[in-house]
């Protein structure tokens, strides 16, 4: 088992810091393997040149974020939808 | 439930600086301009060197909504960069940088009701213990159900607080005539710990992420729905 | 409201940890460390030896693959080379066993211009072709006397040294011989195509 792996609460700060809004509650789907449940859960790496959140039941990539000197580049083309209860 | 909520990074001044452990100390800041924050949130902290050099980790918050300070409790690893300064070095007066409240799904309050369980392995038992603070002073008539793994009694965090109200399991290291639980938390343990699933538990499992894993999955197999079960990882970040 | 720079207060003591070195042998904004710290972007990959390959694709006449008993079976090399993480640390004079990446490409008549390096995980890093060739990158299968640890790559990584270390990628499978450079996984996402650390080639633009 990788002991270096987390979870989504781990880049709470950073999706925060962009989006303005809480996003570990937030329900996405994977674009892979269509499995629903909250970024809280994903399986995160942060030791690495980016963030990446990854699908607990496909390991496919939900989101990668990477700060850059001057702006923060984030990919969220693996998650198919998210969803946010208002 | 979805407000909006900007991070901003903010200078904390440190109050003051308590042991728990020889490796684990609480910081304690003074912070008037606090927005508040649930129990489970943790605060992402900031180094700055005088060459301009930054370190960044996270930490769980301690202290329970409505305390007059924010508290944060930092355990010393061995090779890291920035526990070592926490849990060390720092003392009342010296500056950093705080940004938070963090996180909005390993979280508790009254209103979610309980009864409670919550895991703990290692320095995971530092949001929980905010929960379990949060819930006597907030909520004393919901049940909880506390169980602890730490390596050893010199490694418990809180233990004036557990007093005779956690169920400790002591892992590679026992007190002298220690009857209690000597191993890793495992079906059986939780099997004699947990309360059934029939009462719905709401689970709360916080530590290294093989802590987590296992102990997660044993729920389930014990017939704890998953949806009641939340979990947060710890781990090395950099240190 | 006026806005203003908030200027970030020093925490008094706290300094980065590191030990001492060569200086004109560290990269700008390198440190160096004296582990060697293990940095990916998914879990780490247990291909069983018995079912791993590696394949030569693209531009080429004829796909070739190594079974690992095959590869074994080539000589290999020791390299002795220091290694710098676009993440800023860099660890001098680490030891390494593989086979020249020339060995794998003896023979093989190619116009490609570009490498994408493909991996167990789908990790993908792209390369110019002249970064990979003249004794410049290996098939590294064995780190510091002993077998490459999962960890760290194993059993084989590509390991292209003069280059950042993102670009020697962990639990490589494959390379594909391309006419264009194709991004990889985080060259897609902000890192630069090339990764030279002594031109100090970590972001776009760059």
């Amino acid at each position: 088992m990788d002991e270096t792996m987390l979870d989504g609460n781990a880049a709470a700060g950073d999706l925060q810091a962009l989006f303005a809004v809480e996003v570990t509650q937030m329900v996405g789907v994977c674009d892979g393997c269509g499995r629903t449940g909250p970024l809280a859960e994903a399986h995160t790496f942060v030791l690495a040149p980016g963030l990446t959140l990854r699908c607990p039941g496909c390991d496919a990539v939900l989101v990668r974020l990477v700060h850059l000197p001057d702006r923060t580049l984030v990919e969220l083309s693996g998650l198919r939808r998210l969803e946010l209860v208002s | 439930m979805s407000a909006p909520a900007p991070l901003r990074w903010q200078t904390a001044r440190i109050a003051e600086v308590r042991e728990e452990t020889p490796r684990a100390r609480t910081l304690a800041f003074d912070r008037p301009a606090w927005p508040g924050h649930r129990a489970g949130q943790h605060v992402d902290v900031r180094l700055t060197a005088e060459d301009g050099y930054r370190a960044q980790r996270s930490y769980s918050i301690a202290s329970p909504p409505g305390t007059p300070r924010l508290e944060i409790t930092v355990e010393r690893l061995d090779d890291g960069e920035v526990s070592p300064w926490l849990a060390g070095e720092a003392r009342a007066g010296d500056e950093l940088e705080l940004r938070g409240p963090i996180g909005g799904y390993f979280v508790w309050e009254p209103a979610k009701g309980g009864p409670l369980l919550l895991l703990a392995g290692g320095s995971g038992l530092v949001p929980l213990m905010c929960i379990e603070r949060h819930r006597r002073a907030a909520a004393p008539e919901v049940a909880s159900t506390l169980l602890v793994s730490a390596r050893g009694p010199a490694d418990l965090l809180y233990d004036a607080e557990l007093e005779g109200s956690a169920v400790l399991t002591y892992t590679r290291e026992q007190p002298p005539g220690w009857t209690g639980y000597a191993r890793r938390v495992d079906r059986e343990l939780l099997a004699a710990v947990a309360p059934p699933p029939e009462q719905r538990p709401r689970c709360y499992v916080c530590g290294p992420t093989s802590f987590v894993e296992v102990v997660a999955e044993a729920l389930v197999a014990l017939g704890h729905h998953r949806a009641l079960i939340k979990t947060e990882r710890f781990g090395a970040t950099g240190g | 409201m006026t806005s203003f720079l908030r200027v970030s207060p020093v925490s008094r003591g706290f300094r980065r940890r590191e030990p001492s070195g060569d200086a004109s042998r560290i990269p700008p904004g390198q440190h160096l460390v004296e582990g060697f710290p293990v940095l990916s972007a998914g879990p780490t990959p247990h291909t069983p030896l018995d079912q791993w390959t590696f394949t030569l694709d693209g531009m080429i006449d004829e796909p070739l693959r190594w079974t690992w008993e095959e590869l074994r079976g080539l000589p290999p090399e020791p390299i002795r080379c220091d290694i710098h993480c676009v993440t800023s640390w860099s660890k001098l004079d680490t030891e390494w066993e593989g086979v020249s990446l020339d060995a794998l490409l003896e023979g093989v008549e190619t116009e490609a211009a570009y490498v994408t390096a493909w991996c167990d995980g789908g990790y993908t890093t792209n390369l110019p072709i002249e970064d990979v060739t003249d004794g410049r990158a290996w098939v590294a299968v064995g780190y510091d006397g002993r077998r490459l640890e999962p960890e760290h790559g194993g059993p084989a990584r590509l390991l292209v040294p003069h280059l950042y270390l993102w670009k020697s990628a962990k639990w490589i499978r494959g390379i594909t011989l391309r006419p264009d450079d194709e991004p990889g996984f985080w060259e897609s996402l902000g890192y630069h195509p090339r990764g030279d650390p002594w031109q100090e080639q970590r972001y776009w633009g760059d």
